[in-house]
């Protein structure tokens, strides 16, 4: 629908030809200036990925490859020195995606459930309960650290993989609920209705009703969960430590391990191993993540 | 047998006070229909039978079981719903086995009853398509016969011909009326069209603002409606109603309508009891109990009429006939004759109306008298 409208008004064909002309070269010419903008970090960093440290020494960190070597992609996943261990990013990268997804699916499922409870399945009070629990998507995470670090103390989860599990399902939660409440209450509750009355229960309309209809939805949590776990940074630097970390809190190490030599084109792949999961996420999902945000659940 | 009662029926959503005391019963193989303005509680009174909605207080017996407390699919209720609330990512279908699912019955007695009910309905050709792909006919069908693959104490409608066409609507009704006449069970149907309740139904409960306000047969609402909200909102076009007062002439009572040169309508004689000389009355006439004088109609059916000067300010020729808009004693009225022998309008004509057929409403309470 909102494609169809559109294509059928496009502005810059409207005018004189030369109107046209002129506007269409300032709009893809911005459109252009732009991209390349936003895309020249990503470009330097993967060019210097394959060049010599030597030479980046001597030309600079922006400048056009003499000799390509993919061996820095090597050390950085497998070799390189980081946080006492010398395997290179792996096990933190095997880290961040034991961390990433069971939290994903994890906030994920009890989100789809609190939304459809919230929104199907009125209660008492149930207004406030939803006030609660997207409260937390206010909340910075700088006032959460002290009491989650206390509570994974207690729980016998401090600097496991597990304890940033339960945190950033808990936290993800929020998110989730909201989304899928939000969503859901554009279904109808007729439909529930009828279903009570053809018999099934609570369980069952999920399972029948609810669950085919989420897709939109669900695609739009899983990408959110997915590469803001990914991304995550705050709670891995301070619940975890040593080879515990995640990725992201990892190659903080690169910053001041003060060992005086910096290796810009290992520390320039590890950063795109750390980097790619989310972008990959994004490359795939997003088209499916924006159509879900702005799609009903019944058209 | 009583298969559905209601017993001082209250209905609040916090404060406000949505149904007030409803008192209602129906015969097994009865059908039903409620029918009142927009708002009224309808849509209300339909849930809670079903059991979507609670009571504030009161009670609904099903087959004499007091089923307050009872979840709706232990109500043995079928309904349909005005937006048809077909699972739309289930085929048809899905949609009709989803409840026999539920109820846990075998897959070959499903598959019977599909076909029985495809067959009756004569959605054979669509069982494989998802809601989206059917019109909104089929789609009403579809949901029709989601009802019917069940064999329920109750089967509830709730407006289910409202989002139709108004050709597939006349349509759909006289399906309707004949599928109960082939099913047989008792039916309760949820209409703001009064078209609709008087066609199919046994008995016609008319509500307004919570309020049911009479409950009877088609036939005795239409010709002995209770008060001025019934008699207005049953019939089309509207009930004419004029401001009159009560005469007694020798032993004779009469109805002069008020403004006009005091011309006497005379009583038939059954309608005296509760009557007083210099009473004021709403007068009501509906708008086909108006004929012209010259054909002399009520006369020759053996009843009583009177004439009446009308002037004619407009006309609506509908074909099968036409309705005028007219002046009688300078109070607006509407009346029905048949187009031939119709006046133009601005024209005066005499027309008789038949005093069996009138009503009489006290001008305060709107109560009949
Ligand atoms: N869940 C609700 N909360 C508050 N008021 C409601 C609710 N449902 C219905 N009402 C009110 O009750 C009245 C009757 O509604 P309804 O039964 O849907 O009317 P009808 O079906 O006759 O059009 C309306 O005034 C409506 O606003
Ligand atoms: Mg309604």
């Amino acid at each position: 629908m909102a494609e169809a409208t559109h294509e059928a008004f496009d502005p810059l064909a409207t005018g004189s030809r030369r109107r046209q002309i002129r506007a269409k070269a300032t709009v893809y010419g911005l459109l252009l200036f732009f991209a390349l903008l936003y895309l020249s970090p990503l470009f330097i960093i993967v060019m210097n990925t394959f060049r010599p440290l030597e030479e980046i020494v001597r030309e600079g960190f922006i400048s056009v490859p003499g000799l390509l070597s993919s061996q820095y992609w090597l050390e950085a996943w497998s070799g390189f020195c980081l946080g006492g261990t010398c395997e290179g990013v792996s096990p933190y990268f095997t880290n961040t995606l034991l961390m990433t997804v069971p939290a994903t699916i994890l906030s994920t499922a009890f989100g789809v459930v609190n939304g459809y409870a919230l929104s199907k399945w009125r209660f008492k009070y149930d207004t406030w309960v939803f006030g609660l629990i997207t409260l937390g998507v206010f909340l910075p995470a700088q006032m959460t650290l002290l009491p989650w670090a206390f509570v994974l103390g207690k729980l016998g989860l401090a600097n496991t993989i597990g304890g940033l599990v339960l945190v950033h399902t808990v936290q993800g939660v929020s998110f989730t609920t909201l989304f899928c409440r939000n969503y859901f209450v554009a279904v109808p509750d007729d439909l529930i209705k009828a279903a009570r009355i053809d018999g099934a229960g609570f369980w069952r309309i999920f399972r029948r009703i609810i669950l085919p209809l989420s897709p939109p939805i669900l695609i739009v949590c899983v990408i959110w969960q997915f590469t803001g776990i990914w991304n995550e940074f705050l709670y891995g630097t301070v619940l975890t430590s040593g080879t515990n970390q995640p990725i992201t809190s990892a190659i903080v190490a690169f910053s001041g391990s003060g060992t005086g030599q910096r290796h810009y084109n290992v520390e320039a792949a590890a950063v795109i191993f750390a980097a790619l999961p989310p972008l990959f996420i994004y490359l795939i999902g997003g088209k499916y993540f924006v159509r879900g945000l702005t799609s009903g659940a019944v058209k | 047998m009583s298969s559905l009662q209601i017993k001082n029926l209250r209905k609040s959503y916090g404060s406000v006070e949505v149904l007030k005391d409803i008192n209602l019963e129906a015969e097994s193989g009865e059908f039903v229909a409620l029918v009142g303005p927009s708002g009224c509680g309808k849509s209300t009174l339909l849930s809670i039978i079903a059991g979507l909605e609670s009571v504030t207080s009161g009670e609904v017996l099903i087959e004499d079981v007091v089923v307050n407390d009872a979840a709706p699919k232990d109500r043995d209720i079928a309904m349909v719903f005005q937006s048809y609330a077909l699972y739309p990512t289930m085929t048809v279908r899905q949609n009709m086995t989803f409840g026999m699912e539920c109820r846990n019955i075998d897959k070959a007695t499903q598959n019977e009853t599909i076909k029985r009910v495809a067959d009756l309905l004569q959605i054979e050709p669509l069982l494989n398509r998802k809601p989206g792909q059917l019109s909104g006919g089929q789609r009403q069908r579809v949901a029709m016969g989601r009802a019917l693959v069940r064999d329920p104490k109750l089967f509830l409608f709730d407006e289910p011909l409202s989002n139709l066409d108004a050709k597939l609507r006349v349509e759909m009704r006289s399906e309707i009326k004949k599928l109960h006449q082939n099913v047989g069970r008792t039916t309760v149907y949820v209409t703001h069209d009064q078209i609709e309740a008087m066609t199919l139904a046994t008995r016609i409960a008319v509500m307004y603002q919570g309020v049911l306000q009479q409950y009877d047969t088609p036939k005795a609402i239409y010709e002995t409606p209770a008060n001025v909200f019934v008699a207005g909102f049953m019939g089309s076009p509207n009930m004419n109603f004029f401001d009159a007062k009560i005469v007694a002439q020798s032993d004779q009572l009469g109805v002069v309508i008020d403004g006009g040169d005091g011309a006497v309508l005379p009583l038939p004689s059954d309608r005296h009891s509760t009557l007083a000389d210099g009473q004021s009355v709403t007068f009501g006439v509906r708008p086909e109990h108006f004929s012209p004088a010259h054909d002399r109609r009520a006369e020759r059916k053996g009843g009583v009429s009177v004439v009446v000067p009308v002037h004619v300010d407009m006309d609506e020729p509908t074909g099968a006939e036409t309705i005028l808009m007219v002046q009688i004693a300078g109070q607006d009225a509407t009346i029905v004759c048949e187009p031939d022998g119709a006046p133009n309008p601005g024209q005066d004509m005499d027309f008789e109306i038949d005093m069996q057929k009138i009503s009489l409403f006290d001008p305060e309470s709107g109560v009949r008298l």
